[in-house]
């Protein structure tokens, strides 16, 4: 099995190069990783209140946790796989995609979900062919829509906006001391009222008008992806993920929803609408580049972004979920294999 | 005379299990196992098709000509399959109509021309019937198994729905084990079906090695791969 490359660890002092560092790569990957995030999830509290922080803290517990239960049944050591940080980034992006007051049997079944069937029956960190936060997504999703559908407005919007104290009360006993129900402070989404609306025959740009939506897309959301772009730069100025995921994905999501909103503006939301909206910029960032369940080879990886942009546009569009990044990634992750079969690098002085 | 029988009812129940080892007829125990009483109506059936099949099957087996024993086979289990079907039509109608195109189904499932082509085309009556019959029950066993996990989980409750196979009588045989459960939508969709059916392999394939460890008393490898199934 995977031994922890340390050459500390290993006792032999080497005297000529090479000269790496022993640092663990995948702790430090891991760790800019959730630096990355920092900026959107400040801009998430501020837009959807404090939430995402206990949620957040919830999930990363019960991660640890499943993540120490599964390593004792299959024997595997503790501390080099709890400490590689793979399963806090888990429970970060899935506290990050699931909707503000998310109750705390929703997150806990997500992320034992993740943990223990998306991740650990299929061999453990590395083996996993699908992205364990968006199976325990999809996983909610399909199990409880009513739950993983309702979202707060922006907090601007409503009218009674929930301290620290009374968020944690409704995550975990679904109700706050003054009497207001969830239903008095959730709504759709801008990506789902836009759908919703749109079947109603409504002019986008009229929609656009309404104070749930904002200059590009929906009022917040647009900023959050905003951020989400910067700590993705991060990621690319550190090297820890590549350009070739995140630019086809968005190229490929700015082409087919421009073309459709060329050919029927009166019927299709802007491209910029679909560029920052939902969880585009996530998924193209943080969930598509995935190193262990993306694609591997160049020419790979600019097919499974752009396969991921146009599948999300049309699960977006056509399909009956308001956001279509989590079923996306998935089911390009299932393509993946034959992505890199297709795609080899032609070895050196080959024919 | 019990010792001729008994490797049957091992293989039958556990070693040999189709729905566990063979991994045979998996459309039927996936599709329709998503209550308990779901999973008995179809593994009632589908004994009573295997005990049937196999018994006719070993009385002619001496006069079907080799080269064209399948299409045989395939007659003799349609006739049954058919005959099963009417019954439930007349009798269980509501669960017929819950079990719909899986009954005629049955013609397909391949343990069931499996038995025929492994057991009962080269074994006497006897032992054709009770192998048969021990199929059934362990595929059935396993169906009533992955039905009631799906069940509980995905609804909380247990034997719901059990008068359309008991009759009135069983309406409050339902077990509602959970209070005020929500429901997980996932174990009664088919992904629960593969997940739990998963599961209950791999519980199999744990009590394996404990007891072959336990009788060996030293630790040896174990082959945790079912028999990769012809379908």
């Amino acid at each position: 099995m995977l031994k922890p490359t340390s050459p500390n660890s290993s006792g032999i002092s080497r005297l000529s190069s090479p000269f790496l560092s022993g640092t663990n790569r995948v702790t430090l990957q891991m760790l800019q990783l959730l630096l990355a995030l920092v900026p959107a999830v400040i801009g998430i509290v501020y837009f959807f209140g404090p939430s995402v922080l206990i949620t957040m803290a919830l999930a990363i517990v019960v991660a640890l946790l499943a993540e120490a239960l599964m390593l004792k049944l299959r024997n595997r050591p503790l501390k080099p796989f709890l400490t590689d940080g793979s399963a806090i980034v888990t429970a970060a992006l899935l506290a990050i995609a699931l909707p503000p007051l998310a109750p705390w049997w929703l997150v806990t079944t997500g992320i034992l979900f993740a943990i223990i069937f998306a991740k650990h029956l299929y061999g453990g960190l590395g083996y996993n062919p699908f992205n364990p936060a968006m199976v325990a997504y999809v996983v909610l999703l399909i199990s409880f829509p009513l739950e993983m559908t309702t979202w707060l407005p922006v907090t601007t919007l409503s009218e009674q906006p929930l301290n620290f104290e009374s968020t944690f009360q409704m995550i975990f006993t679904g109700q706050v001391s003054s009497g207001i129900a969830i239903d008095s402070l959730s709504g759709a989404t801008p990506l789902d009222a836009m759908k919703t609306q749109i079947g109603l025959l409504q002019n986008p740009a009229d929609i656009m008008q309404q104070p749930l939506f904002g200059l590009f897309s929906g009022k917040g959301w647009e900023w959050i992806n905003i951020l989400f772009i910067i700590g993705g730069l991060y990621l690319l100025y550190r090297r820890v993920i590549s350009w070739h995921i995140p630019t086809a994905m968005i190229v490929s999501l700015a082409i087919i929803s421009g073309i459709t909103w060329l050919v029927a503006p009166e019927t299709t939301a802007s491209p910029l609408f679909h560029l920052l909206s939902g969880g585009t910029m996530l998924g193209a960032f943080f969930i598509a580049t995935d190193p262990i369940t993306a694609s591997t080879t160049v020419k790979g990886r600019l097919v499974f972004g752009a396969g991921v942009g146009l599948l999300t546009y049309i699960i977006r569009v056509w399909g009956g979920y308001p956001d279509g990044i989590a079923f996306a990634v998935i089911l390009m992750n299932m393509l993946v294999p034959l992505i890199d079969y297709y795609t080899q690098p032609k070895v050196y002085g080959a024919k | 005379m019990s010792s001729i029988y008994r490797p049957i009812i091992r293989e039958g129940l556990w070693k040999n299990n189709p729905a566990l080892v063979q991994l045979l007829g998996l459309c039927p125990l996936l599709a329709v196992s998503n209550t308990v009483i779901n999973g008995l109506g179809l593994g009632l059936a589908t004994i009573l098709t295997l005990v049937a099949s196999n018994g006719i099957i070993s009385l002619l087996r001496n006069h079907i000509p080799d080269e064209a024993r399948l299409p045989v086979f395939v007659l003799i289990i349609a006739s049954i399959v058919t005959i099963i079907e009417l019954s439930m039509n007349a009798w269980f109608h509501e669960l017929y109509l819950i079990l719909g195109i899986f009954i005629p189904l049955i013609v397909t499932n391949c343990a069931i021309i499996g038995r025929a082509e492994a057991f009962a085309a080269r074994n006497p009556v006897g032992p054709a019937l009770v192998d048969g019959l021990m199929m059934g029950i362990g595929f059935t066993a396993v169906l009533v198994l992955l039905g009631a996990m799906r069940e509980l989980i995905g609804m909380g409750t247990l034997f719901s729905e059990a008068h359309l196979m008991f009759g009135d009588a069983a309406k409050n045989l339902t077990i509602t084990v959970f209070e005020d459960y929500r429901g997980f939508l996932l174990a009664l969709l088919p992904p629960g079906a593969f997940i739990g059916l998963g599961l209950i392999v791999a519980l199999k394939n744990v009590i394996d090695a404990r007891l072959s460890t336990k009788q060996t008393q030293t630790i040896i490898e174990i082959e945790a791969e079912a028999i990769p199934a012809p379908n």
